[in-house]
């Protein structure tokens, strides 16, 4: 097991140096920061002046160098367009996004799970045909078109929920969050079931899936031979032998949610990282793209990892690492 | 049913046209592809042509007449022109660029994963690896990411969506391929000693295409769909060559004032296209599915 994690440890570190590289390659060729930074009447020696204040007449090697010092240590440089630690901008901007993701996902798996097991275990009713058709549709429709008729519907038209921003917001532990005020909730409402729609879609597939699997095994019909409730055989035997998958599911899918709030943060104004970025591409704000991606990265690869080890926890048939196999 | 003697072309017909739904999916598109095709020659007006537009006519709700007798049957935008002439052309752009990204792709995915399959080792190694980092993080990151670093334009869009989705025809067809080439045929091609490219690409790649073109049919609405959110978030396609999802991303802004129409009929025509191509696909992995097969 600890093996495992140095190894695991080691790929990672691998994988977001190799990230880091490549996007920075990337975001360098992107035009010249100067060029929207400085006056436009500004003379040479002033535009020179300018590029050598943000260190950009270095070669290309050194800047990246000096990127990975300033990284080793946690500066990720500075925002050219805010003059403010690219660092500290995200992580300001955090909370918003987490609390929307994170909010998402629990509707997601609130809604989704039930609904799956009801597709599952009535494939042909009626209201298991209906659940079905409503998640192809949550597959099928792209986020950012879901987000406009939301829009249509529960702000112009029904006026119930407001179209932008977080609202109040209320300090919890020294972090803004929304969903303590009642005006906070209206705001949260419409991005999180539309970032929530996707994941939703997918839960319902998976649990119906499961659940159709499960209830033909022969612990469920020993379950039901001994004479235990519905609710029993359906809430115990089958839901705790198809969820491992679906943790696993929710685990990984947790890092999508967070690069898809990238639109739905666009659409509904919603300031969080995603809009930062969004931003920060249209300004050539370089430190700022990749200081997001960094941070994005490291939050990926430490997601996988606990869900890696949980689901070594859960399902006691996995083992982690191939050395762990030989015992 | 009854098949007759008329070859596996007509057998597939009979299974695919088992589905309504499918049938009503396959008409559709057929018709939304054939708009895209005729856009120039059925379209009102040429929306792009500057001298065919008239700022007065701007924000005309949809069945309004112009000053000049004109009905505009789906509106018009802040600029004056023709919602549907301009989904119409939106169409064109939006189907061009899902479907050339789509087709190169799948030639580079199935490339890399019939040669990752095929030899093995390192090299199988090495492609899978980058496959599965690739994976790892969600298409429309890398893409925005992309887009970023490349700039606008149509080429550029088809480079970023070429990028995110070869992996997935890649994985696709290293798993079907690595079940092939344990069958005899392969192995009788091998004793005729037959050259290596000829065996992979006549003998092993035919065998291999039915799982592809389910997934590249499922492609394309990806990447249709893609395509149009990152134009809807400024950063795919340039206003000089507006596919749907910039026509929606361009009304945005009027939905709040209750102009409706300037993002509603792109945003419908978007959602037809992706459905038509997803119920079409969805029975085309039952018909190519013989485990399905009674």
């Amino acid at each position: 097991m600890l093996a495992y994690a140095i190894r695991r440890f080691g790929q990672s570190i691998f994988v977001l140096v190799l990230m880091s590289f490549l996007v920075f390659v990337g975001v360098y060729a992107i035009g010249n920061p100067v060029e929207l930074l400085v006056n436009p009447q500004a003379d040479e020696a002033e535009r020179l002046r300018a590029t050598a204040a943000l260190g950009l007449d270095k070669p290309f090697l050194e800047q990246y160098w000096v990127f990975l010092k300033g990284a080793a240590s946690g500066d990720l440089g500075r925002s050219f367009v805010f003059n403010v630690p690219a660092l500290g901008l995200i992580l300001e901007k955090l909370p918003a996004t987490i609390e929307l993701a994170v909010v998402a996902m629990v509707m997601a798996i609130l809604a989704g799970i039930p609904l799956g097991l009801i597709a599952g275990l009535k494939p042909d009713s009626f209201i298991g045909r209906g659940i079905m058709a409503g998640s192809i549709l949550g597959f099928s429709l792209p986020t950012f078109w879901v987000g406009l008729v939301l829009i249509m519907i529960f702000s112009v038209y029904l006026g119930w929920l407001p179209s932008n921003g977080r609202g109040e917001t209320v300090m919890l532990a020294g972090i803004p969050v929304s969903f303590m005020t009642a005006d906070g909730l209206a705001h949260l409402a419409m991005p999180a079931f539309n970032l929530a729609l996707f994941k939703l879609s997918l839960l319902i597939r998976l649990t119906r899936a499961g659940a159709r699997e499960a209830v033909l095994q022969d612990y469920v019909k020993f379950a039901r031979a001994k004479g235990l409730s519905q609710s029993r055989v359906i809430g115990v035997h089958v839901l705790k032998n198809i969820l491992i998958p679906i943790v696993t599911v929710i685990g990984l899918e947790l890092g999508s949610v967070i690069a898809f709030a990238i639109v739905t943060e666009s659409i509904f104004a919603w300031p969080g990282t995603g809009k930062l970025l969004i931003d920060s591409i249209n300004q050539l704000d370089r430190p700022v793209i990749v200081a997001y991606l960094l941070v994005i990265v490291t939050l990926f690869i430490a997601i996988n990892f606990v869900v890696d080890v949980l689901y070594s926890l859960l399902d006691p048939r996995v083992r982690l690492g191939s050395t762990a196999s030989a015992h | 049913m009854s098949y007759s003697s008329d070859g596996p072309w007509a057998r597939f017909r009979a299974d695919f046209a088992e589905s309504r739904l499918a049938m009503i999916g396959l008409a559709l598109l057929t018709m939304v592809i054939v708009i895209g095709l005729l856009a120039p020659v059925i379209s009102p007006q040429n929306p792009y042509d500057l001298a065919q537009l008239d700022v007065m006519d701007s924000k005309l709700a949809p069945g309004e007449n112009s000053a000049e007798g004109k009905t505009y049957w789906l509106g018009t935008d802040d600029q004056g022109r023709d919602m549907l002439s301009g989904i119409f052309y939106g169409l064109r752009i939006s189907l061009g660029v899902g479907i050339a990204s789509t087709v190169l792709a799948l030639a580079a995915g199935l490339v890399l994963g019939l040669v990752a399959a095929y030899f093995g080792g390192w090299v199988d190694t090495l492609i899978m690896r980058i496959v599965d980092i690739q994976l790892s993080f969600p298409a429309i990151l890398i893409a925005l990411i992309l887009l970023a670093v490349l700039g606008q334009g149509v080429d550029k869009i088809v480079i970023a969506l070429v990028t995110v989705q070869w992996a997935y025809y890649a994985r696709t067809v290293r798993s079907a391929a690595l079940v092939e080439r344990q069958k005899e045929y392969i192995e009788a091609a091998r004793v005729l000693a037959l050259k290596q490219g000829r065996i992979v690409f006549r003998h092993l790649l035919p065998n291999c295409l039915p799982p592809l073109i389910v997934v590249a049919t499922v492609q394309v609405a990806h990447a249709i769909a893609l395509e149009a959110t990152l134009s809807f978030l400024g950063l795919g396609l340039p206003i000089t060559e507006p596919s749907l999802g910039l026509l929606i991303s361009n009304g945005f802004q009027y939905l709040l004032s209750g102009k409706y129409w300037i993002s509603f009929y792109p945003g419908l025509a978007l959602l037809l296209t992706i459905m038509a191509i997803n119920l079409v696909a969805d029975q085309l992995r039952d018909v190519l599915n013989p485990r399905l097969r009674k």
